[in-house]
């Protein structure tokens, strides 16, 4: 591994030279953001991303069966690629308003932290590299992923990654907050739904005893009882539930969206199990119908913390003076360990009440985010992470 | 095919036809000639900071249209005039533009000042309460007085039904356009109903047009000029420019009621001044737009207000109750 001296004496001024793209980042970051790209149709906004793409004079972009659109800036030796890639789903409906407000020192609006800002670095990158004349030996393919969100379940990434033909050194994924995330390593997860309903034939004139929220209730209580190891660490996220329509008429459905996560496969395969058989259990005993749809899985994975990759990392953040906050990650980086490459998680500035649709950024710890990411990226082409 | 409708074919865009920015800016360069955009404010922090960095981002960084972005403020209470002057917008108080003159505060006063302040040969004016601002709102509007010398005045207009079945349907402007503007015009100046969203606040004006003309400083500002401008050079002067929706908040039906009071006194005030008001004696159509398979057309409606005179003329009635 080079010595990454030079590179680190360098970094701190990159940071107050990144301010001058201020409007050119902010103004994509608002065009990306305002266009609805839910799960599944993030085809305008992809387009928009492609047009960018185009006009940074990279003639190779182009938008995959898959839906992803990818850009490739060329290296001057081009033997492998870093890919850098920014999910450009969200998790909100195209009938929610989209409209982004700037402030001085904010931008609020949905989806802006997850992950208009992480897009907009993406897509500003190609004019900032060229207006510092930074030239990369690596190819560097830009990708906004589809499909990566809920039940989209990383299927972007995973068509690239099994499809195309560019060979992928290293690779990094944008998110739009925290600054200072680094993550190396994918938990173990699977993530389902559990829905319950009130079979057609329920004889109505049992007052009031059956109703699918109160099946759905007996489910998460019996969640709720299963033991789970404190090491390895293991968690149930139970995300949403829904159900009913009314006050007065009984619920014929209800639908509980929940997590497994731990850092020990077979215990997620393990608890995966038991809430298969409280789902059978329930069901047969209130003879509601319930189901269990598990669709998505990770596998836990990645590199060491001491790994060469992690460790420029931790470099670059030291001489910007940014806090590593360590957290493993169940994004596009499990798709690429998964296929044995080398890849970090990285997040752009600092956010609040993200998944609302007030979710709002600061302006100010960008140019720490970008220096970070680009910093990673010269370490990485510079052959310091080897 | 009447002259108005061959008016409309010839001078109504889709800003989709001026997508290709580099081109109009190597024609701008070529022609000489310099861009200024004016943003009049009063208390707009809520949308003018993207409104700036949109601006300041596509149209002077990336493409260099626009040679200024000013922002003319007629003392908001708000942090308005921070936002701006963040994000790099030339900042001024409309009652510092010209301090002898009276003060008066209005849009117009802004508007008007932007003249004295700005240096461009073309004045483009976007208000800053646009939400889902885009750089097609001014580069959609100077487009054809960069690419046509004999177009003037460019105004913009709204027209993107979000679902319609069947091939006509209406379209037009807002609720004062449709009551009051639109009839006003179809009485007295039957051309300019040729213009879909008279009122709208977004318009792009050569220098030597706006320093002829007068200015009100209130609601009438907009109605005065496509007067002014017609009766000066005619309809030909006029282009117009569709640039898809455009999201502010609505105004409630009182402060209608307000903007209509003073059009209608800046109307009167120049129709009088040019002898029309005996024109409306004689004209009875009615002219609103629809457009058929993506074709505006104006919408010819006979409306002949006849009436009966007093009963007491009539002799049956005379006969019947008066003898």
């Amino acid at each position: 591994m080079k010595d990454i001296k030079s590179l680190k004496k360098e970094l701190p001024d990159f940071a107050e030279k990144l301010k001058k793209y201020r409007e050119l980042l902010l103004a994509n970051l608002v065009m990306v953001g305002e266009i609805p790209a839910p799960t599944f149709h993030e085809s305008r906004r992809v387009e928009f991303i492609l047009n960018r793409f185009d006009e940074a004079g990279m003639t190779d972009s182009s938008i995959d069966d898959a839906g992803n659109g990818i850009g490739v800036l060329s290296g001057t030796d081009n033997k492998a690629a870093i890919l850098l890639n920014a999910h450009a789903d969200t998790i909100f409906s195209d009938k929610t308003d989209h409209t982004m407000q700037v402030s001085s020192d904010t931008i609020t609006g949905p989806g802006v932290a997850d992950n208009a800002i992480g897009l907009a670095a993406m897509i500003t990158l190609p004019y900032i590299l060229d207006d510092l004349n930074i030239k990369l030996e690596n190819d560097l393919v830009l990708m906004a992923g589809v499909k990566s969100l809920g039940r989209g379940n990383l299927e972007g990434m995973r068509f690239f990654l099994e499809k195309s033909s560019i060979k992928i050194k290293n690779a990094i994924c944008i998110e739009g907050i925290q600054l200072g995330r680094l993550s190396y390593s994918s938990i173990g997860m699977l993530r389902g739904e559990i829905t319950c309903r009130v079979p057609e034939t329920y004889d109505w004139s049992r007052f009031g005893d059956s109703s699918a929220i109160l099946t759905l209730n007996e489910v998460i209580n019996k969640i709720n009882d299963m033991r789970l190891p404190r090491r390895p660490r293991t968690s149930i996220v139970m995300g949403s539930i829904e159900g009913g329509t009314s006050f007065n008429t009984i619920a014929r459905d209800a639908t509980l969206r929940f997590e497994v996560r731990s850092e020990s496969q077979e215990v997620v395969e393990r608890a995966g199990e038991t809430i298969n058989d409280i789902v059978l259990e329930v069901s047969s005993k209130t003879g509601d119908q319930v189901e269990l749809d598990i669709f998505a899985k990770r596998i836990p994975g990645g590199i060491p913390y001491a790994h060469p990759l992690t460790r420029c990392a931790r470099v670059v953040m030291e001489s910007l003076g940014i806090e590593p906050r360590l957290a493993p990650s169940i994004s596009e980086l499990s798709a690429l360990i998964d296929k044995n490459i080398p890849a970090l998680t990285l997040g752009v500035t600092i956010g609040e009440r993200t998944f609302k649709t007030n979710e709002t950024i600061q302006i100010e710890p960008i140019y720490k985010g970008l220096a970070h990411l680009i910093g990673t990226i010269l370490a990485i082409d510079g052959g310091y992470c080897e | 095919m009447s002259n108005l409708e061959n008016w409309i074919n010839k001078n109504t865009y889709h800003h989709s036809e001026f997508w290709d920015i580099k081109q109009l800016v190597e024609v701008k360069e070529k022609k000489n000639l310099t861009i200024s955009l004016c943003l009049p404010t009063l208390n707009e922090e809520k949308t003018i900071g993207k409104e700036v960095i949109i601006f300041k981002s596509e149209l002077m960084e990336r493409y260099p249209l626009l040679d200024e972005i000013a922002v003319i403020d007629s003392g908001s209470e708000d942090k308005t005039l921070e936002v701006a002057k963040n994000y790099g917008a030339d900042t001024y108080l409309a009652s510092e533009i010209l301090p002898g003159l009276e003060p008066k505060r209005g849009k117009g006063e802004n508007l008007w000042k932007a003249i004295y302040q700005l240096k461009g040969d073309i004045i483009v004016y976007v208000d800053a309460d646009i939400s889902n601002i885009h750089p097609r709102f001014v580069y959609g509007l100077v487009a054809p007085l960069i690419y046509r010398d004999e177009v003037k005045y460019v105004k913009g207009f709204y027209d993107r039904p979000l679902a319609f079945s069947g091939n006509i349907r209406p379209s037009g402007g807002g609720r004062v356009t449709e009551i009051l503007v639109r009839p006003l015009f179809s009485l007295f100046f039957p051309d300019l109903t040729a213009l879909i969203q008279p009122l709208s606040g977004e318009y792009a004006v050569r220098r030597e047009v706006l320093e002829q003309i007068a200015f009100p400083i209130g609601y009438g500002v907009e109605t005065s000029h496509l007067i002014d401008v017609y009766h000066m050079y005619g309809l030909e002067a006029f282009a117009q420019t569709d640039l898809d929706k455009r999201v502010h908040e609505n105004k409630p039906t009182q402060a209608l009621g307000k903007m209509s009071f003073g059009i209608l006194q800046t109307f009167i005030k120049r129709a009088k001044a040019l002898g029309v008001l005996n024109k409306a004696e004689h004209t009875t159509l009615l002219r609103q737009f629809q457009v058929r398979q993506d074709q505006y057309e104006q919408n010819l409606i006979e409306i002949i207000e006849e009436e009966r005179p007093p009963m007491l003329e009539i002799e049956e009635y005379r006969d019947k109750f008066k003898s």
